[in-house]
């Protein structure tokens, strides 16, 4: 990279420069070389920043009129809604914003497991993801105890209880989480303290997980290996600033239309009822983004081993960067893998709706196979596929495919002989 | 190295080491204690309850250490049910004798050993308890039956102050 030689055009800028190279920072981002074969798909990881500022901004302002007590929270968030100014909206940005950020990071993550984004020279990137991730299911679960309501109440109640599946410390360890015998207002006041402290760690790990991108640089569509800069790379400002704005402008529309026309949508109207430790709600569903771990957990009938099994399901995504032993970046070039991917998207999307569905019959026995086929794929469907498959010819630079009108070397080779 | 005699630097690092992960230790103890359960949440320890106006067949909630206790005065049908299960089939084996010493009275903790709800009363495959969040089904003497909960619902320390007056705790 060339960041080395950069030298700031003004003496002030030299000067300044000389003792705190941020300049030399700022440059290397605006001219950072990025594949010119980046699609939309690509643009989820802008998106994802602003929807991590936006929570941070929204969340400052909330903590303002927002009294973490239990006689008093639930209170104070209607005072929000109705007495503050704007309090409604701010409010609104943020519960749906907690959902967006999830939208944008399954799309980001689908993404990354599509075009082989996770493998070699790009593992650790993948896995401060993860991470990240999981901060944010911490985040986000305890940002919804907050108003006090019935489900934030035993949504809080039943996945603190998880650790009680743990043999022996089980219980002390729920007991020292709650600082309590049950969910209370010890509980309340440190789930608000740490709902304030994550998304600044979060902040602090999408630094590090850019800095890792930084290193090898962005994959690509193809998924092949290209110099930078070269003609197969633009710089990152104006050409994917452009780019990565109007993305991010129709994703603010999908966000707008929660916010404004169905801002209730996502969220469960039981929790507009403050919470009450003697009566459970009838039915007890996690916010969507959780649902197929929620699944997960509920398809195993022993309590220690579906709380190992939900765990499981997401420390899994951590070793794929060695359970995938295919060379081949992207699914472009592998036509069984491909397929493979599609029935993952739809087994966990199959999860996420029987995890809404009560954990009986037909749902169950669904709920118990999807469980088996996600672990399934990425314990022997994913080794074994990187040894048996036959993969297409990959390009030799993605200039290639774009003269040839596709990203697939083969399909468009096709297409030419047909011509001919 | 591992035929050379410790120096007197090697003992110094070795001691300076120790010294420190026992201050460290010492400083994170509080930090992690500081979140166990406070004195004022212990001193709230035992509550008592007048149970003249149950009647039998209705099961009342009371909250005790901020879970819900349910007592239920139970018929002789439902005593009869809980005292004639044999001990193979059950998950949690307990005699209903062991959980309900004086048998029209059961009192228990109304908090299910899955993930902690409440279970709803009169309801599920064996006339006791049915959680709704996870579907686990619990008998008249509030033992696990079906589903997803690995233990019988909790019998708290309590005793007969009077007659008519529980003390649990």
């Amino acid at each position: 990279m060339s960041d080395h030689d950069y030298k700031p055009k003004s003496k002030v800028g030299q000067w300044f420069n000389d003792r705190l190279p941020l300049l030399t920072l700022a440059n290397h981002l605006t001219d950072y070389p990025t594949p010119k074969n980046l699609n939309y798909w690509w643009t989820f990881g802008g998106i994802l920043t602003f929807c991590l500022i936006t929570q941070i901004i929204t969340g400052l302002t909330l903590a303002m009129h927002y009294i973490a007590h239990a006689d008093m929270a639930f209170e104070s968030v209607e005072h929000i809604m109705r007495d503050v100014n704007y309090g409604w909206l701010i409010r609104y940005i943020h519960a749906n914003g907690a959902s967006m950020f999830f939208l944008a990071v399954y799309i980001h993550i689908f993404r990354s497991l599509f075009y082989g984004s996770y493998k070699s020279p790009r593992e650790i990137i993948w896995i401060l993801g993860i991470i990240i991730y999981l901060l944010m299911m911490a985040a986000a679960f305890m940002g919804y105890v907050l108003p006090w309501g019935q489900m934030s109440f035993w949504g809080a109640t039943v996945i603190t209880n998880l650790f009680s599946a743990i043999p022996l410390v089980g219980e002390g360890i729920v007991t020292w989480l709650w600082g309590g015998y049950s969910v209370d207002n010890p509980t309340l006041t440190r789930f608000f303290t740490l709902h304030y402290l994550i998304p600044f760690l979060i902040l602090g790990l999408v630094v590090l997980h850019i800095w890792a991108l930084h290193v090898p640089g962005n994959n690509n569509p193809v998924g092949i290996d290209i110099k930078k800069p070269s003609k197969d790379t633009v710089p990152f400002h104006p050409y994917i600033v452009i780019k990565d704005g109007f993305a991010l402008l129709m994703f603010m529309i999908v966000f707008a239309f929660f916010v404004f026309y169905t801002p209730n949508i996502l969220g469960h109207a039981d929790n507009y009822i403050e919470a009450n430790p003697m009566v459970t709600p009838a039915h007890i569903v996690p916010e969507w983004y959780l649902l197929p771990f929620y699944a997960i957990l509920r398809s195993v009938p022993d309590k220690l081993l579906g709380v190992v099994a939900m765990l499981s399901a997401i420390l899994i995504l951590a070793a794929l960067p060695w359970l995938d032993t295919s060379k081949i970046r992207s699914a472009v070039f592998r036509p069984l893998y491909k397929q493979f991917y599609w029935i993952l998207v739809a087994d966990v999307l199959i999860l996420g709706y029987v995890g809404a569905m009560p954990a009986e019959g037909l749902y169950l026995l669904i709920a118990r196979v999807a469980t088996a086929y996600y672990f399934l794929h990425f314990l022997v469907i994913l080794p074994v596929l990187g040894f048996k498959e036959r993969t297409l010819p990959i390009p030799l630079s993605i200039t290639e495919p774009i003269l040839g009108g596709s990203p697939n070397l083969a399909a468009a080779r096709h297409r030419e002989s047909k011509i001919k | 190295m591992s035929d050379k005699k410790p120096k007197r630097r090697d003992f110094l690092f070795t001691a300076t080491t120790a010294v420190g992960a026992v201050g460290a230790a010492a400083v994170v103890w509080p930090m992690v204690d500081q979140m166990n359960p406070d004195a004022s949440v212990k001193a709230l320890a035992s509550t008592e309850v007048d149970v003249s106006s149950v009647q039998p067949g209705n099961t009342i909630t009371v909250l005790w250490r901020g879970k819900p206790v349910f007592i239920r005065r139970r018929t002789k049908e439902e005593i009869e049910e809980a005292r004639s299960v044999k001990m193979e089939e059950l998950i949690h084996p307990e005699k209903d004798e062991d959980r309900a010493k004086n048998p029209e009275w059961l009192v228990m903790l109304g908090v299910c050993t899955h993930l902690g709800c409440v279970p709803l009363n009169d309801k599920g495959d064996y006339n006791g308890w049915f959680c709704p969040c996870h579907g686990s089904h619990y008998d008249t003497s509030g033992r696990i039956r079906k589903g997803p909960a690995p233990w019988n619902m909790e019998v708290p320390k309590y005793e007969f102050v009077n007659a008519n007056t529980i003390k649990i705790g």
